[in-house]
């Protein structure tokens, strides 16, 4: 069965190949590509079939009984001595700033996929929201990325709102869709509305975060005093870098704080119990209108901060980069890292974001062991990465 | 009267399932409402929480009329419900559930309601940290039932207490509902096709029969009834 279901898909995809030859472009034809990765899948299936299931690893198999507590602590011990670590260059930093933004996105998302079950193909639009809000307030009214970044958020929630109310009868497949129509509608907006938003050729030069007031820059402009002056050390590029690191870093910390503490006030509990059954929810006496219109605005919300942040680090937005694909990769980071789960992000967010910066000069296969890496997982994990889940409040608490 | 119920009609689209529906239930008391399957019974109950909505007729809680409140809101005027298979949250642990069921209840109350429900299931006490979805099938009524009570209602709704329930189980959960009348001081409606119980269980009863009300009394008049001794009783329930 999964051998036809690849030879139907590698057919066409591997099979013909473009070629340039003399007499310009013309087809060739790869049938031995298909033949060998048909194989591959037939003999794949059929040892897992024969063995009886998944054989189980047993470092997979430990996973679930570790106590995350410590993994957190370790991994933000980490990432802050990250940058003053001795291998730590410029290549690093800017890397690891992305797979930031990524678990940004990821947690927030999170809030709204892993906890109260809504399932949200459309995530970027907030994304770009807060990205083209920051962008377009510096541009229009020469506001400082401190001033825009709350109100990225705010439009962000506003626009979470928004995608909530037509949405709130709907569930599963059917708010798939519209969440993925959404995303495209914010996309084709910008791509269109040229006057306002550049159309494709988006906004360049956006203002640059300053730190208190300090400007990262060799000469700063009339009346503002640089990051290196202030400090009395030699100005370098650097500094700047590590300032948007710390700075996402700072963002990401927050996201998650905030969503811990939710998770134990009864408002987070209401999502998860939204999640689980919705006409229990309501037989308790909880609005399932408000619970998820405040999902969707919170988890947008955190959508709008990574977004401004990302406009404020590439100083260029387009709407190049809100496609659906991003929606799809950080969906695949909330779900291979284990619904709910927040140090699960934090792990799938570097293997799907990290591992393929990591092994650029392998370009061509990257795709193809990330596909890989994807069938294993769902395969052996496939609740995700971690997908234990704490109760929120233990008998122990309680007693005092 | 804590309840009022007057010429009720509900629909599943053009499907009417209540066609006309009066009962009362008093403060303080317990009323069975028993019938066969496909009755109406627990169209009924889930149609005193809004859903689906009255097409007709009058539902009152004490002095207001609840009919055309959104589920949430009756909830909040102190009605509370332990639904038809019991539907506790599976992957929320049972401490979770119980402070899900508190959710419209003042705070400063849980600690000690914690304590009056934990006293009324001692079985749920051992197993608070667990999964609600690995404990048995008592068990999840147990925590259904608690959960309703972490509001603090006023009127309580139990649809089938005893459904799937080992004879075992159903005289300990029975028993279990007569203590919550007593020490709580809750007024209780409830559904059941163990007619023989909840009957003995009640201070009156109802029968429906095709989304009407047949006959009524008091729980002992209808236990001595021969038609329904005929129809519910002899039938092989305990």
């Amino acid at each position: 069965m999964a051998a036809l279901v690849a030879l139907g898909l590698a057919f066409p995809l591997v099979g013909h190949r473009l070629e340039d030859s003399v007499n310009g472009l013309s087809l060739g034809y790869r049938f031995d590509w298909v033949a060998i990765g048909v194989a591959a899948v037939f003999f794949g299936r059929l040892t897992i079939g024969l063995l009886g299931g998944v054989p189980r690893i047993a470092a997979f198999d430990r996973l679930k009984g570790l106590r995350m507590d410590w993994l957190g602590w370790v991994l933000a011990a980490i990432a802050i001595a990250l940058p003053f670590l001795p291998f730590a260059d410029r290549n690093l930093i800017d890397k690891a700033t992305l797979v930031l933004i990524y678990v940004m996105l990821g947690w927030g998302l999170n809030v709204v996929v892993g906890l109260a079950g809504l399932l949200d193909l459309g995530y970027v639009a907030f994304y770009a929201v807060g990205a083209y809000s920051y962008a377009l307030l510096s541009l229009y009214f020469d506001l400082s990325f401190w001033v825009c970044l709350p109100l990225a958020g705010l439009f962000a929630a506003g626009f979470g709102v928004l995608l909530g109310f037509p949405v709130l009868r709907l569930r599963g497949d059917y708010l798939a869709i519209v969440t993925l129509g959404f995303g495209e509608i914010i996309r084709v907006i910008l791509l269109n509305w040229q006057s306002f938003t550049g159309g494709p050729n988006g906004i360049t030069s956006i203002a640059r975060p300053s730190f208190f007031g300090l400007v990262f820059s060799a000469d700063p402009p009339e009346g503002r005093m640089a990051f290196h002056q202030a400090l009395g050390i030699d100005y370098s590029s650097l500094h700047r870098v590590m300032f948007l690191y710390f700075l996402i870093l700072a963002l990401a910390l927050l996201t998650n704080f905030v969503t811990l503490r939710l998770r134990r006030l009864p408002i987070g509990r209401a999502w998860e119990a939204l999640r689980e059954d919705e006409i229990a929810c309501r037989a308790l006496g909880i609005n399932p209108t408000t619970t998820k219109l405040s999902a969707f605005a919170i988890g947008a919300m955190f959508g709008g901060f990574a977004g401004s942040f990302f406009a404020t680090r590439q100083g260029f937005v387009s709407p190049e980069s809100f496609t659906f694909i991003e929606s799809a990769i950080v969906l695949a980071i909330v779900v291979l890292g284990g619904m709910g789960s927040q140090i699960g992000v934090v792990v799938a967010a570097l293997l799907l974001i990290g591992l393929p910066e990591w092994f650029r000069d392998l370009q061509l296969y990257r795709m193809l062991v990330f596909g890989l890496a994807m069938v294993a997982i769902m395969l052996w994990r496939p609740r995700g990465l971690l997908s234990h889940r704490d109760p929120t409040i233990l008998l122990s608490e309680m007693k005092r | 009267m804590m309840l009022t119920v007057e010429g009720l009609v509900a629909a599943y689209g053009r499907i009417e399932a209540l066609k006309g529906v009066d009962l009362t239930v008093a403060e303080g008391e317990i009323v069975a409402l028993i019938g066969a399957n496909g009755a109406g019974k627990t169209t009924l109950l889930m149609s005193l929480c809004g859903r689906p909505r009255a097409k007709a007729g009058r539902i009152r809680l004490l002095d207001d009329d609840i009919a055309h409140l959104p589920t949430f809101a009756i909830v909040r005027k102190g009605v509370a419900i332990a639904p038809e298979g019991r539907r506790i949250f599976p992957r929320l642990s049972v401490l979770e559930n119980l402070r899900l069921g508190a959710v419209t209840a003042d705070p400063a109350y849980f600690d000690s309601d914690l304590k009056r429900v934990l006293g009324l299931f001692p079985r749920l006490k051992e197993r608070l940290d667990q999964r609600g979805g690995t404990l048995s099938g008592g068990e999840q009524q147990m925590l259904a039932i608690g959960r309703a009570l972490m509001a603090r209602p006023r009127l309580l709704l139990l649809d089938e207490p005893s459904l799937g329930l080992a004879p075992l189980v159903v005289r300990q959960i029975f028993d279990i509902i007569a203590a919550i009348r007593a020490e709580q001081k809750v007024t209780v409606f409830l559904v059941e096709q163990n007619a023989h119980h909840a009957l003995r269980l009640a201070d009156r009863g109802y029968v429906m029969v095709n989304g009407r009300i047949t006959l009524s009394g008091s729980g002992a008049e209808l236990l001595a009834n021969p038609e329904i001794r005929a129809a519910y009783l002899d039938g092989g329930h305990g």
